[in-house]
Parts: structure tokens; C-alpha cells; sequence
């Protein structure tokens, strides 16, 4: 594909409206577009597109590539794979931009093998080398303890990016773009994996990976109680609330609250950790909070070199007094 | 009918170990291998090991474990076996030394799982703690074909048909999908058995089956890499703690409170 050009979004819709992540996408794909001199598009799919096309566009798309089909309604991982790679095809970009969301992990593999070139996964940030006009490409490696600049050699090229990367652009709807409806035709056949049951958990809490502000809890603490007063401090401040594997390996708390290497990666704005040492394992797993606060009784604790703002003492007289003054504060 | 599974393991440095141990060789752009310490074997492939004997707990099957890479710690690779895996096949070849690039990572172990001939499941870690790329299941099951599904915390095969426990951040999920099939799992699964004396003493007995890049039938000139390197380095921390200190303990945990309202944070 040598004539290859332009920037392609592939974005995605929750309620029929263009995720926060897909306006991400499109702000990454603008700074790239403009220092080619291309053109930046977003491909979506589903159904009853043309709303979405529009408000991508006011965040920043050129043009907007449809695919509407009411079996793409429901996310199906592969007949979303299939319409994407139609729409890749389609446009034939010199570079695509993903979401590394849930849905993201799973087709942007399955989409670059098909494509036949290799993927450029969970990058903080996409950039153009001035020289080669080819994308580079920041990815963290080796659980955030290392960064990688890495380049995609054959076209197009594909990236999917960490959410919360980047900050959408302000809406601007004075910008008008073309909207190109591509005709596919989806076998329902072709769903081999079929969802046969979802249960949404009755959690109070704030989901962990799309949270503003998390609030976490380790070894440290020595069982589970403790986490009752973390629970109080997350209602307060809206936050989503997660643990040390120290502390899921204990059985205090479940698995899925587990942030780290082998758990969940979370990018807040605010992450306030309690008697969390911050080994590296910890710390893969939320190299992308904005903000850190430590609290922990071990001035050494590695946790202190990643945080922005610490108090150095026994969280149970520290906490109290925390709390307290947030809920004069939010209150 | 016996059930064959397949677990993809990779051996990776102890993500376990000192941060002051960690090295990057900036100049040809990879991480130092310490000496010290010994490699381990990916942390989401032994709870795909566990999630592959949770299977052969229950019904007949036999367990192939499969892993590609340059060299190998025996001992090391051999903790599958010893956990109860029946074989282990090691793809070892000096032309896979950059086991960084997942697209010619999934096309080797491609070949090898044709070569290895009739399959039903295939189960793999969710991403390696090394190049957390997470790509080289979804590549395999792309090349081959196979439907996949990520991050499962319970695997369960019958009917021709596995059927997978997702965790969601909204959650949970039962998807299922026929064989042959490729899942991917995650530490939600539940801690990776221990190996038994027994265990232990049948893995000595057993040898890894070696398999080259020519045993392979793998052109390693024609394995392009898709995505290079060009820089590796240390991120710099400009991050300098504010340590909050109050009278006491409790105040110093008010005066962090103003202090985050202060910074606009909350």
C-alpha cells in the first residue's frame, strides 16, 4: 500500500454515543495528522452512526467511515474485526489509532495479524520522526520500569493507545466533515464466540481502570477490616477503591480489586495508596496516576520515590484524621 | 477422546526482582539480564498452566506446554511438568532471539502447533511481564483461525465447546465458543498449584522435546520483524515527594487533606 494515506481512528461507541477514549484517540490522531499534512479519520460501527460521526468530527475528524449493521450493535468480537478490517481496507491509512479498552486488547492483535503488519501496543504517546515521517511510538515495558520508542515497519501502521492518554479536544461543531457509509455484508455465522451470560456485580465503588481518583490499600494494613475505613475515604471522593496483591493473596480482599503487573492498570488523576510499599510489582500497575500520595510508616518505602505528596506514619492515626477533613472539605 | 491442550509459557526475568538489579544496555536496546537471578516462568502462563490441570483435574487430557525463545533454564521451564503438564516442547534457535516482536513470535509458534498436529484448546497468560504486549495469543489464534477469549478466570470444556468465566469492570461474563479455540487467562484465576514430590520427581525423568527454526520449517530469513526497537531507556522520575508533616500523626493526615484540596486535587 504505498499510496497509503491519512490517519484512521477506529473509536467506539457505548450507548450509542463516542466514548471518551475515542475523543482521545481523535486528539492523538490530529497532532499526527497535522505534522503529516493528512487527513484524520475515524471508522466506527454499530448502528444509527451518523450522531457519532457528527461529534467526532466537532472533536477533531476530517471524515468519518461507517459501517452500519444492526449486528454490530452488540460488541461481537468478530464481526467487529471483520467491519474494522473492511474499513481499514477501505481507507487505507498509513496509520490507525486504537483504544487499548477492553474490547481494544481483543481485536487490535487479531486486526494488525490480518492486515499483516505488527502492532505498536499500550502507547502513552504517538509522535512523527521528522526525518523518516514515520510514527514513533512510547510504550512502557517491563511493567513501567522501562520505556520503549518503537516503530512499525510495514503499512499501515497500528498503535493502540493507553486510555486517558491524551485529553480530548474542546468540541468545535463549526467543523464540517464528509461521511462515507461503506456497505459490508456480515454473516451472523461468522460470531463463533457467543456470549452466553452477563452479570453485572453490584458494586457501589467506581470502576478501578476508568476511575478519577483511586484509593488503595496494602500489606500494610494486616486484614481486612482496615478496608472498610479505605471504603469511606473512596465514597467521599467518588473514588474507585483497589489493593496490593500483598493484600488479595491474603484473601482481605478479591482479585478483581488487585492493581499491579498481574492486575489491574489504572491511570488516575489521584491515586492515594495506604500502607502500600510500592515494589515494582505494585507500580506497573499505576505508573500512569497523574498524582501519587503515600502513606506508609517506612520513610524508605520505594513508594516515596514514586509519590508526589506523603505523610510518613502509622496509617491508623493518620487515616482518621484524613477522613475526617475530607468530609469537612466535600461536605 | 482425549482432550490435547496446548499452553503457550514464555521465560522471563524475575519481574519480582530489586529494582536496583533492573538494567537497561540503552545502546542495543534491551534489558540487562541479570546474573544473579534466575528466570521465572511468565506469571499469567502458570495460571494458564493451572487453568489447563483444573481441566485435566476433570475429565482425560494431556497437556503440552510450549514456549519459544534462544535459551533456556531447564530446571526452570520444567515447573509445568512438575505442576502436572505431560510435555514440554522448547522452540530454541539462535534466530529467536528477539522474542520482542509478537508477530513473528506468533508465526513460529504457529508452525510449531501445526507441527505438534491435532489440538482442541489452546490457553495462554494474558500478556508477559517482560514487553507487556499481550498480543502473541490473539496473533496465534489470527493465524490459525481460532476463535479467542480474553482474560478468563474459569475454563471449562465439554461438548465439543469451552466455555469461559470473564471478569469485566462491569462484572462478570460466560462466553463460550467451539474447538479448537484460543483463551487467554489472568491471575483471577487463582493461584497456579504447587508442584508435588512426585511431581517434581516425574519432571526430572522427562525431557523437553527441542525443536529448531529447521525442525520448524521456519525461513528465519524471511521472519521480518514488524515492530523495531529504536530506543529503550530508564524513565527519568522528576517527581520530588512533598513530605507532609504535622504535629502529630493525625495531623499530619489533616494537613495532607488541605493540602490536596490546596493542589486542586479533590
Amino acid at each position: 500500500m504505498a499510496d497509503s494515506t491519512g490517519i484512521l481512528v477506529l473509536g467506539e461507541l457505548e450507548n450509542s454515543s463516542l466514548t471518551s477514549t475515542a475523543k482521545e484517540l481523535l486528539a492523538a490522531g490530529r497532532i499526527l495528522a497535522d505534522s503529516l499534512d493528512q487527513k484524520l479519520s475515524i471508522g466506527i460501527v454499530g448502528a444509527d452512526l451518523e450522531p457519532s460521526a457528527q461529534d467526532a468530527i466537532a472533536h477533531g475528524a476530517d471524515q468519518a467511515y461507517l459501517v452500519n449493521n444492526a449486528l454490530l450493535s452488540e460488541y461481537q468480537p468478530e464481526l467487529h474485526l471483520a467491519a474494522l478490517s473492511h474499513i481499514c481496507r477501505q481507507a487505507g491509512p498509513s496509520i490507525i489509532l486504537m483504544g487499548r479498552t477492553e474490547s481494544g486488547r481483543e481485536l487490535a492483535p487479531r486486526l494488525a495479524v490480518r492486515l499483516g503488519v505488527g502492532l505498536a501496543q499500550d502507547c502513552l504517546e504517538v509522535s512523527i520522526d521528522p526525518d523518516s515521517k514515520r510514527m514513533i511510538a512510547l510504550r512502557p515495558v517491563y511493567g513501567g520500569n522501562a520505556m520503549a520508542a518503537v516503530v512499525c515497519t510495514g503499512t499501515p501502521q497500528i498503535a493502540s493507545i493507553r486510555p486517558k492518554a491524551y485529553e480530548p479536544l474542546e468540541a468545535d461543531p463549526s467543523r464540517h466533515g464528509e461521511t462515507v457509509s461503506l456497505d459490508l455484508d456480515l454473516d451472523p455465522s461468522m460470531a463463533r464466540v457467543k456470549l452466553v451470560e452477563r452479570v453485572e456485580e453490584e458494586s457501589e465503588g467506581v470502576q478501578l481502570e476508568t476511575a478519577r481518583i483511586v484509593v488503595a490499600g496494602g500489606r500494610g494494613l494486616g486484614g481486612p477490616a482496615p478496608f472498610k475505613d479505605l471504603e469511606v475515604v473512596a465514597k467521599l471522593l467518588r473514588a474507585g477503591i483497589g489493593a496490593s496483591r500483598a493484600a488479595v493473596d491474603a484473601g482481605w480482599v478479591p482479585p478483581p480489586w488487585q492493581i499491579g503487573l498481574t492486575g489491574k492498570t489504572i491511570t488516575p488523576d489521584l491515586y492515594i495508596t495506604v500502607a502500600i510499599s510500592g515494589a515494582s510489582q505494585h507500580m506497573a500497575g499505576c505508573s500512569g496516576a497523574k498524582v501519587i500520595v503515600a502513606i506508609n510508616k517506612d520513610s524508605e518505602a520505594n513508594i516515596f520515590k514514586e509519590a508526589r505528596y506523603g505523610v510518613v506514619g502509622d496509617w491508623k492515626k493518620v487515616l482518621p484524621a484524613f477522613t475526617e477533613t475530607l468530609r469537612e472539605l466535600v461536605e | 477422546m482425549s482432550l490435547n491442550i496446548v499452553v503457550l509459557a514464555k521465560q522471563v526475568i524475575d519481574p519480582e526482582m530489586p529494582m536496583s538489579a533492573f538494567q537497561v544496555d540503552r545502546e542495543n536496546r534491551q534489558v540487562v539480564t541479570p546474573a544473579n537471578i534466575p528466570p521465572v516462568v511468565n506469571g499469567f502462563d502458570e495460571n494458564a498452566v493451572e487453568a489447563a490441570l483444573r481441566i485435566k483435574d476433570t475429565q482425560d487430557a494431556t497437556v503440552t506446554v510450549l514456549s519459544m525463545g534462544q535459551s533456556f533454564a531447564l530446571d526452570v521451564m520444567k515447573k509445568p511438568l512438575s505442576m502436572g503438564a505431560d510435555s514440554l516442547v522448547l522452540l530454541q534457535d539462535e534466530a529467536f532471539q528477539n522474542t520482542v516482536d509478537s508477530f513473528t513470535v506468533a508465526q513460529v509458534l504457529t508452525a510449531a502447533i501445526r507441527k505438534l498436529g491435532d489440538f482442541d484448546l489452546i490457553i495462554a497468560g494474558r500478556q508477559a511481564s517482560d514487553w507487556d504486549n499481550a498480543q502473541v495469543p490473539l496473533a496465534v489464534a489470527e493465524l490459525l483461525d481460532l476463535p479467542s477469549i480474553t482474560i478468563g478466570k474459569k475454563v471449562e470444556v465439554g461438548d465439543g465447546r469451552v466455555n469461559v468465566e470473564r471478569q469485566t469492570p462491569e462484572g462478570t461474563e460466560i462466553v463460550e465458543a467451539p474447538l479448537p479455540a484460543m483463551v487467554t487467562v489472568s491471575n483471577e484465576l487463582g493461584q497456579p498449584r504447587y508442584p508435588t514430590l512426585r511431581g517434581i520427581m516425574a519432571a526430572t525423568r522427562k525431557q523437553p522435546t527441542i525443536w529448531s527454526a529447521q525442525d520448524l520449517g521456519v525461513n528465519t530469513s524471511k521472519l521480518q520483524h514488524q515492530v523495531e526497537t529504536v530506543d529503550l531507556y530508564l524513565p527519568t522520575t522528576d517527581k520530588e515527594c512533598e513530605v507532609i508533616q504535622g504535629e502529630d500523626e493525625a495531623d499530619s493526615g489533616r494537613l495532607l487533606a488541605l493540602k490536596l484540596r490546596e493542589a486542586k486535587l479533590i
